[in-house]
């Protein structure tokens, strides 16, 4: 599932651990769903969302509307 | 992977379940050579005793799975032992097959958690491979 996660962190010029203390998970698990090799749970996602104070659809694409 | 406070107590349950295998292993032989062909109530203590300890990083993995927070790596815990599961009893099955038409010599059955604890290591690259694949 691809998501905006890297370019909002970006914005916020937070690095991986930073953003990753925020949500309380781990470094790898901030890379691996930047990276679309995990897609997180919907209490992560929301969570996520909540973080950037967005809607989930907003930091993630719903796979059936991926190219 | 990042030494989580779960990870941290499942190292620790493991590093206690192998001291208290060997310690135990060593006092069943011990009570075995000192009493040939022992069959009581202690002998059987003395055989289940390194199988508990051994029972302990089952359950140490278990409890690693239900503590660990961090949902990313309790799916590589997960993998991992799926892995270890799938390497053990597909060697155990062919293993068996093979000793049943005499062409492979009887084996004692905990070799089984032996091999499971390779397929942790074999689970371990697995994925690191998946890992380095997807970057």
């Amino acid at each position: 599932m691809n998501n905006h996660l890297r370019d909002l962190r970006g914005e916020r010029g937070w690095s991986q651990q930073e953003l990753a203390e925020r949500l309380d998970v781990s470094r790898q698990s901030v890379n691996a769903i930047e990276t679309g090799r995990y897609d997180p749970s919907l209490p992560l996602a929301f969570k996520i969302a909540e973080l950037f104070g967005l809607a989930i659809e907003q930091v993630f694409t719903s796979p059936s509307r991926e190219s | 992977m990042p030494a989580t406070p779960a990870l941290r107590r499942y190292n620790k349950r493991v590093l206690i379940s192998c001291a208290a295998y060997g310690f135990s292993l060593v006092g069943g032989i011990s009570y075995f050579n000192n009493h040939p062909g022992a069959h009581g109530p202690t002998a059987y203590l003395a055989a289940v005793i390194p199988a508990l300890a051994i029972i302990g990083v089952f359950v140490a993995v278990g409890r690693y799975l239900v503590e660990e927070r961090d949902e990313y790596l309790r799916m590589l815990m997960v993998r991992q032992s799926l892995v270890a599961t799938a390497f053990a009893l597909s060697l155990a099955t062919l293993w068996g097959f093979l000793n049943s038409f005499d062409l492979a010599p009887r084996i004692d059955s905990y070799y089984v958690a032996v091999v499971w604890f390779a397929g942790l290591g074999v689970g371990s690259c697995v994925n690191a491979l998946i890992e380095r694949r997807a970057r």
